[in-house]
């Protein structure tokens, strides 16, 4: 079984924590990420820094500033995992726009993926129609697609929770909107949960700007695990280099909210 | 692979929270574009409102001065407004209240679409939000106060090189957040499908109309047809009809901004490789590592990295050919057809006046050049006056 599948039968909830590579310095980013585990995370995501980040909010688009500013490149960020992964075996996303991977070349992009331990890949401009001129280069190396639901007519959540059942879990997201979790986002998202469930037993998290250890618990009510990235990232914001602790406590508050 | 491709290019490269409306939209364009009614009003529109169809006008000073080919300019800059963005828009905001929108948005570059956008929000009663790069709003700050009399509201952009390209982030950022009312009005033919599709559709008009006009005036085809290229809007609708003219030759001037090998150039053509952004795969200028370049040009509304996929396709399979132009061949092109033809022409036309000036000589005088005027220049006469030294005092 994939380890990030694995993550999810492990854990009642499951915590899906967040840096972007590079943010702001390669040595300062490796800290953040072993204190994302260090906190308790079950699954990191890396993001890959891009030039224009439009799915991001802003708080995510300055840390792909600070990180490209200070040299970070594709080819560096397997460096960095290859760093993370001599110290802990926490199954690890890389979250990118697909233009990076697609300049890297995808065969050699996913090899790289292989080789320096990471376990799978999210792209939030795939969408499903596009997916297949990668799919086969990530299979041929091992490497899971996290697909993305969100709202939409019943036959293409059908068909996208149906082509998931390879994967190793789904993210589902709505339209963020600026009052953060309202009472109507989250059922929307859980009809979207709902309505994919008949189609798969794929674990489901929810990809939605999640900002407090509340929110997070309001969000597992309804899914199997929650992401939490904005909130880590401003942490790094906040305190620069010197990040890493309050990281680490941080991502233990929400794995309590959660347990 | 998705639909909306032309050859390898195009593609819908979204996030999932934008397929269903990009579904929609497809879904109510082919409807709409085959109703009766949706074209009378249209039409409509176009002729009473825009002022079409748009002057097919003979140069006759230029074609003698430079002593080669015989010079036609398609004058889209006689259109309300001011540039062929009209024609899309009326398009697009008449298939939004159709649609039972109440709002649109637009990105804008030099300004023309956003003023075009802003005009027809006002004529058809809708909401209108415009996304500009901050650079552009210092740089057509008269351009901003337009859409602001219009009753836009103007949003300076302040992320990335603040320009044309954060701009189309914004939109597209706010789109993702509100498509139960809003339709984002796209200006050039990019993003991703059925946008290309769309804005190629409702800019073809000036190729329809340019292909009669000339067989009317010449009675044969021209020998080579032109616009300059930023995305792509008013160059696809000039070539559209005449892709199937084998004979024709299609010319994009692209904006070399200070030379192809200088690092300030927005030439996608010149200096591009293939990538995805913006929602399609099609040609960008970018890095070893496919970070998108801080591109560069005078002209704000070429000031662009990429180039839509319908014009990659063209460029790849060798239908058409694409050169790059510099500020400094623009700015003097601007300046000879002020003089020579009295026209005041928009900058980024100016790259493709600069074009003819290099091409007219080499050809005979039973050649026809047709060039796409796409807008005109009042928005640029500062900034040339800037270019030239010259303090005005507004």
């Amino acid at each position: 079984m994939n380890k990030l599948r694995e993550a999810f039968t492990k854990n009642k909830k499951t915590v899906i924590g967040f840096m972007t590579a590079g943010d702001p310095t390669f040595e300062a980013s490796v800290q953040n990420i072993l204190a994302l585990a260090e906190g308790g995370a079950d699954i990191i995501e890396i993001g890959i820094p891009f030039s224009d980040p439009i799915a991001e909010g802003a708080i995510i688009q300055q840390a792909n500033v600070r990180a490209l500013k200070n040299g970070m490149t594709t080819k560096r960020i397997f460096e960095l995992v290859q760093r993370v992964r001599e110290k802990i075996d926490t199954p690890i996303c890389l979250i990118t726009y697909l233009n990076p991977v697609f300049k890297y070349g995808y065969d050699r992009f996913f090899e790289d993926c292989a080789k320096s331990g990471v376990d799978g890949i999210f792209v939030p401009d795939m969408p499903y129609e596009e997916r297949p001129e990668a799919a086969d280069y990530a299979k041929k190396h091992g490497i899971t697609i996290i697909p993305l639901i969100a709202p939409a007519a019943p036959e293409r959540i059908k068909a996208i929770a149906e082509s998931a059942n390879d994967e190793a879990y789904i993210y589902v997201a709505s339209a963020m909107s600026e009052a953060g979790l309202t009472e109507q986002s989250k059922q929307e998202l859980k009809a979207v949960i709902d309505e994919a469930k008949k189609y798969t037993d794929v674990p489901t998290a929810v990809w939605f700007g999640i900002h407090t250890p509340k929110e997070a618990k309001r969000v597992a009510e309804i899914a199997d695990g929650v992401i939490v990235e904005s909130i880590a990232v401003e942490l790094v914001t906040k305190h620069g280099e010197k990040a890493a602790p309050y990281i680490a406590e941080f991502i233990e508050q929400m794995k309590t909210a959660l347990s | 692979m998705s639909t909306g491709r032309y050859g390898d290019f195009g593609g819908q490269y979204v996030p999932e929270t934008l397929m269903s409306e990009l579904i929609n939209l497809e879904k109510a364009y082919e409807h709409y574009k085959n109703d009766p009614d949706f074209n009378r009003e249209l039409t409509q529109l176009f002729n009473e409102y825009a002022g079409r169809p748009s002057l097919l006008y003979y140069a006759e000073k230029m074609t003698k001065d430079l002593g080669g080919a015989k010079i036609y300019f398609k004058r889209e800059d006689l259109n309300h407004t001011g540039s062929h963005k009209i024609n899309n828009v009326l398009g697009q905001a008449l298939l939004a209240k159709k649609m039972g929108k109440t709002r649109i948005i637009a990105e804008t570059g030099a300004g023309q679409h956003g003023v075009a956008s802003a005009t027809a929000a006002a004529l058809l009663g809708l909401e209108c939000e415009v996304f500009m790069g901050e650079e552009d709003t210092i740089r057509q700050a008269l351009n901003v106060y337009r859409m602001e009399l219009l009753g836009a509201k103007v949003n300076a952009v302040t992320s990335g090189t603040k320009t044309l390209k954060d701009a189309v982030n914004e939109a597209m950022t706010d789109w993702c957040k509100r498509t139960h009312d809003t339709l984002y009005v796209l200006g050039s033919a990019v993003g991703p499908h059925p946008f290309p599709m769309i804005v190629r559709d409702f800019q073809s008009v000036i190729s329809r109309e340019a292909r009669a006009q000339i067989l009317e005036a010449e009675g044969k085809l021209p020998t080579a047809v032109m616009a300059c290229v930023g995305g792509g809007s008013n160059s696809i609708g000039m070539f559209t009809c005449f892709v199937e003219d084998k004979d024709v030759r299609l010319i994009g001037c692209e904006a070399a901004g200070r030379g192809v090998h200088t690092g300030e150039t927005a030439a996608t053509i010149a200096t591009g490789s293939t990538g995805v952004f913006h929602g399609m795969k099609s040609l960008f200028c970018q890095d070893e590592f496919g970070q998108i370049a801080p591109v560069y040009s005078i002209s704000a509304g070429l000031d662009y990295p990429g180039i839509g996929p319908e014009h990659a396709h063209l460029y790849t399979s060798g239908r058409a050919e694409y050169v790059p132009v510099t500020d400094d061949e623009a700015v003097d092109a601007f300046e000879y057809i002020a003089r020579t033809e009295g026209i005041i022409c928009a900058i980024e036309s100016a790259h493709a006046v600069a074009h003819i000036m290099k091409l007219a000589p080499t050809l005979s005088k039973d050649d026809i050049i047709v060039c796409c005027l796409s807008g005109r220049g009042d928005k640029d006469v500062a900034a040339i006056a800037r270019y030239r030294g010259v303090n005005l005092h507004e």
